[in-house]
């Protein structure tokens, strides 16, 4: 059961980014005003950029269940360098840059909504509740490319199980931490707080990881520290990042990505290489892994997870409900 | 300023537009264009690109500033030229790697002679692209654009300018400002929505072309003012 008054982590230590002048700089900086350099600098790929360190701690863990073969790891400095966060900007290089601003601890994740034992729990209470597992995932990008990833988490049903959730709330909705003052980045054209959504039995799914670490360690806040959820048979953005609230709901809630664009971003998002977005194919991916130039390979239905998850959607037209 | 001092001025000008090309060459030989190579090349190449057809369409703004500045226009066709070449290379890079060609494994099979296994990469990859050109709307004005500057280009000699006759050729090259503004919506049209990076270069192309009916009613106020001020080329 859980323990509310287990000790806290001390605070995440964050070693701030050097910022020094690199040849490129000194080359625009002689030829252009500064302003016009760094802007120009923000659009180079990135060349030596230094990368940020954060202290991130080794997990307790044990071999977990779902394991991919003959696919290869994707580089941490990759999979945490290459972000989609847009609390803290809009390219993918922004969260690795801007999100130690962040405040990871004091965390707690609130339990609410139509539940029979609503609560709102410590984050190191929640990360010792099960064991921790390592599963090595598939992550497929929206934007059509993936990573091969190994969190660390346990699954979510067992926290749901917790909760105990009411026979009528059929949906769990997960709301993200904001906090314009860390997130001085955000646009605004996004409603922030952001949030998302999976169906129960989704949610119930034994795929769905609470997610607190990644390669091992705890998640770099970039990741969506400390706590998040990873659904692998959909779309990125399906998993919530930096998750202070899962609320237990009747009807379907309504998610940031699908209430900006109903045609691109559908609540279901399942990989499907035969369902298109508006504006690019789904039928191929690049494979970030530690080849320079990343391979081209085809999508799998589900993202692979087909076996697990096919069934969540017997008898749905796939390209209705996309 | 002198034609010998242009001509100097015009080596540099050359040498800088060409720097961002070649970084990219640099980068790509170290292997440090990031985490994905390819949406790196990609948005690299579009946004110089977009950068030079800016810097070509601020040229006239600027020298009507002050006479001082005529000088300008001697580098325009050059800046328009690195915007066709920086268009060209955003094209090849969505052609051969975007679209989900196997490049590497092309080259490979050049090199081995293996020309059926070309041939295959390409078949595999031709219905993508058709798709996208027949569905993808921000693909459709994109290579609109791109071929309004492939247009512009190959009429940009003086040869050709004397061939079509001043008038014409100078009608056809004002499409430079429906590339420009392509290119602007092809950008908003490919970002998330929500993401407003496109804004500053939209801005900037805005109070560009703004420049433009502005000076003229200026001019039009002066002369009704009465300053004898001599009006300069009606051209762009």
């Amino acid at each position: 059961m859980l323990n509310l008054n287990s000790p806290e982590f001390a605070s995440s230590e964050i070693t701030p980014k050097e910022k020094f002048l690199n040849r490129r700089n000194l080359i625009f900086g002689g030829l252009a005003a500064a302003g016009l350099a760094s802007e120009v600098r923000k659009r180079l790929p990135p060349i030596g950029m230094p990368t940020v360190a954060f202290a991130a701690s080794k997990l307790p863990t044990q071999p977990g269940s779902f394991s991919l073969s003959g696919e290869i790891v994707t580089p941490k400095q990759k999979a945490t360098t290459y972000n989609n966060f847009y609390e803290f900007g809009t390219d993918k290089r922004d969260p690795s840059e801007n999100a130690h601003t962040m405040h990871t601890r004091p965390w707690t994740v609130a339990l609410e909504g139509l539940c029979a034992n609503p609560k709102t729990v410590d984050l190191d209470t929640l990360m010792r509740y099960r064991p921790l597992e390592d599963r090595t995932y598939r992550f497929r990008c929206v934007e059509a490319w993936s990573m091969i990833v190994p969190w660390v988490g346990y699954p979510l049903a067992e926290l749901i199980k917790f909760a105990n959730p009411l026979p009528t709330a059929k949906f769990v909705e997960f709301i993200s931490f904001f906090n314009p003052g860390q997130m001085p980045e955000a646009p605004s054209s996004l409603g922030f707080p952001y949030r998302e959504g999976l169906r129960m039995d989704e949610a119930m799914n034994p795929l769905t990881l609470l997610t607190f670490g990644s390669y091992g360690e705890t998640l770099e806040n970039q990741q969506g520290a400390p706590v998040r959820v990873i659904v692998p048979w959909k779309y990125g953005f399906k998993s919530a990042k930096s998750i202070v609230k899962i609320r237990f709901v009747a009807k379907q809630p309504e998610t940031t990505w699908n209430d900006l664009g109903p045609g691109e971003y559908g609540f279901y998002s399942n990989v499907n290489p035969t369902h298109d977005h508006p504006r690019w194919s789904q039928a191929h991916e690049r494979r970030i892994d530690t080849a320079t130039f990343p391979h081209t390979v085809p999508t799998l239905p589900f993202n692979g997870y087909g076996n697990q998850v096919a069934s969540l959607y017997a008898g749905m037209d796939l390209n209705k409900f996309y | 300023m002198s034609t010998r001092a242009v001509r100097i001025v015009k080596v540099f000008v050359f040498l800088f537009c060409l720097a961002p090309a070649l970084l990219m060459l640099q980068q790509f030989r170290t292997g440090n264009l990031g985490t994905d190579p390819v949406a790196s090349l990609t948005h690299y190449t579009g946004n110089w690109a977009v950068w030079m057809l800016l810097t070509g369409l601020a040229i006239t703004p600027l020298r009507r500033l002050t006479p001082k500045l005529g000088w300008l226009v001697r580098l325009r066709r050059m800046i328009g030229l690195f915007a066709f070449f920086y268009a060209t290379l955003h094209l090849l890079t969505y052609v051969f790697l975007f679209s989900g060609f196997d490049l590497p494994g092309a080259i490979d099979s050049v090199r081995l002679g293996h020309w059926a296994e070309v041939r295959q990469k390409w078949l595999d990859v031709w219905p993508t692209l058709v798709d996208d050109v027949q569905k993808r709307r921000f693909i459709q004005v994109g290579l609109l654009a791109w071929t309004i500057l492939f247009a512009l280009a190959v009429t940009s000699s003086q040869w050709i300018m004397r061939k079509m006759g001043g008038r014409p050729w100078q009608t056809l090259h004002l499409l430079v400002y429906g590339a420009a503004a392509l290119a602007i919506v092809h950008y908003w049209w490919l970002v998330k929505k929500g993401n407003l990076e496109p804004l500053r270069d939209t801005v900037i192309l805005i109070v560009l072309l703004l420049a433009r009916p502005a000076w003229k009613l200026v001019q039009q106020w002066r002369g009704r003012s009465g300053s004898p001020r001599r009006v300069g080329s009606p051209a762009l």
